[in-house]
């Protein structure tokens, strides 16, 4: 599904932002990246969207080679990608249902189609009753259930998650994490980004660690025979 | 507009109306520059139509002036009537030339006494029987075009049995003089008027672009297209074009008739001169021009606009 074979990235001449990283990540898993700042998780995160490109090394995902893809080609690769951050990035100018149906509205679903699926994926992540609400009315916790709504409408095979709790409490974090969970058993390939060591360690998932831009140890917590 | 039906026929209709509605959006969440540009474009294609108004009337002016201008031909004494037909077939036959008309040394005679004898039957009629302008005969050649006096003059002064050739050179020089330099002037001023709307229209969509910004990277992240980001400026900078023409024609269409009316009662000595372009006339060219104009200025001001600021 996501496959990095001795992938560099150098902004400037310098430190590289990532060093010779490969890995490999399976169909259906459920992978947490951690690292602290400035370790190269979020590059990481843009060379996957193609936000990016590698210096040196191949990438591909979801059978793609994403260096070769084209300028034009990239819409149609990132809709098979849904992506979270951590601060949300909802348009405070619309309200739920606006801001889930935008993500249909983008890649051209019709209108018909849109009415039937938004109510669907707001039910999933328990949000029907509020899809009038606006972003600035919500807690932390609400937007990014809509955010992972709107990343998840369009059925991507892969969710990449920037710190999705980032910015929440310890409610809230629980509650992401296990509709992440929830997501990654109906089949989607799930990969967060995060330096909350205490989720990754209750989560028991399989954990990938950056320290500057190298991958330190890659483990499935709970299962020390792993590499 | 080629480009625009381009990406109309690459999108899905519900894709299309998506991207007008934001287009639309896009002009009432910028207010303050979206009004500056239409009330900008709406002055510049005010001053476009009133230019335009006084140009077309000072031609149609002029073209009915030129019809006044003609070109007199003599002949030789020994001239005879075949070689005067001759002389003015070859004459007809020259584009530029609308109307020859043949004066006969009868007719010149009648003019003369019509004009300067006037009352005067003495003179008349020591005249009697003996034509005093016997070798006047000639013809009066009216132009369609002015400015062709002088090639046409020249020609006929080389034919056989032309003696003189006199023509009106004040008038016709001035009334071409005049001719071109209101068209360079009414040109220059477009010109200019143009690269302020395009300038304006180019501001505000990219204030719309920086203000839009999040929203745009939200999108690519989501997997829109290069057509589906862009579109809506394009189509913003269009409304606001067609909407800055529409305004200014509305309150030329009532100018006109009132300037009209104001001009032929207040100047009636010159009134019975200028005869005006009827409204639904001038309005027939001025409105398809203006809102092609207002359209175009904003599809080029936002399409550059767009590209060099919103590379995907």
């Amino acid at each position: 599904m996501i496959t990095l074979e001795h992938v560099s990235k150098a902004y400037t001449a310098g430190i590289p932002a990532l060093n010779d990283v490969s890995l490999h990540i399976d169909k259906g898993e459920f992978v947490f990246i951690v690292g602290d700042s400035g370790s190269g998780k979020s590059t990481l995160i843009k060379l996957l969207l193609k936000e990016l490109d590698p210096t040196e090394g191949v990438i591909t995902v979801n059978g793609r080679n994403v260096n070769k893809i084209r300028r034009r080609q990239i819409p149609k690769f990132r809709r098979k990608i849904g992506v979270v951050f951590q601060d949300y990035r909802l348009l405070k100018d619309r309200n739920v249902y606006d801001n889930v149906a935008f993500a249909q509205k983008v890649i051209g679903e019709s209108n018909k189609h849109i009415k039937k699926r938004v109510p669907v994926m707001l039910s999933m992540v328990g949000l029907a009753p509020k899809y009038k609400s606006f972003p600035d009315q919500m807690s932390g916790g609400e937007q990014q259930r809509v955010a992972i709504a709107r990343a998840l409408i369009n059925e991507p095979e892969i969710l990449l998650a920037d710190e999705p709790t980032g910015n929440l409490d310890n409610n809230n974090t629980w509650e992401i994490m296990k509709l992440l969970e929830e997501i990654n058993n109906r089949g989607t390939t799930v990969v967060v980004v995060t330096h909350n060591l205490e989720i990754v360690k209750v989560m028991k998932k399989r954990v990938i660690t950056i320290k500057r831009g190298t991958i330190v140890s890659d483990t499935r917590m709970g299962d020390e025979n792993a590499n | 507009m080629s480009l625009t039906l381009v990406w109309v026929m690459k999108m899905r209709i519900s894709t299309f109306w998506f991207t007008v509605k934001q287009g639309i959006k896009n002009i009432f969440r910028n207010k303050m520059f979206s009004l500056a540009s239409v009330a900008t474009m709406g002055a510049c294609i005010f001053m476009f139509g009133l230019f335009f108004a006084v140009v077309t009337n000072f031609n149609s002016m002029l073209k009915e002036a030129e019809k006044g201008v003609a070109v007199a031909v003599y002949f030789n004494k020994d001239i005879t009537n075949e070689q005067i037909n001759t002389i003015g077939n070859d004459i007809k036959k020259r584009p530029e030339v609308s109307k020859v008309e043949y004066i006969s040394a009868d007719d010149a005679w009648e003019y003369v006494k019509e004009n300067y004898f006037e009352g005067r039957k003495e003179l008349i009629a020591a005249f009697e029987g003996d034509n005093p302008v016997a070798n006047s005969m000639h013809y009066e050649i009216y132009l369609n075009d002015v400015e062709m006096q002088d090639a046409l003059v020249t020609y006929i002064q080389n034919m056989d049995g032309v003696r003189n050739v006199k023509k009106s050179e004040q008038v016709a020089n001035t009334l071409a003089e005049f001719n071109r330099l209101a068209t360079y002037i009414s040109g220059a001023i477009i010109f200019i008027l143009l690269a302020v709307s395009i300038f304006l229209i180019s501001n505000t969509v990219t204030v719309g672009i920086s203000v839009r910004r999040e929203e745009i990277g939200i999108m690519k992240l989501i997997g829109a297209t290069d057509y589906l980001v862009r579109a809506p400026f394009i189509f913003e900078g269009m409304i606001i074009g067609l909407i800055g023409a529409a305004i200014p024609l509305v309150l030329i269409y009532f100018l006109y008739d009132w300037i009209i009316a104001f001009v032929a009662s207040k100047f009636n000595f010159i009134g019975a001169m200028l005869n005006f372009i009827p409204t639904t006339q001038l309005f027939g060219q001025l409105i398809p021009i203006s809102l092609i104009m207002g359209v175009g200025i904003g599809l080029v001001g936002s399409y550059f606009t767009v590209r060099k600021h919103l590379r995907v």
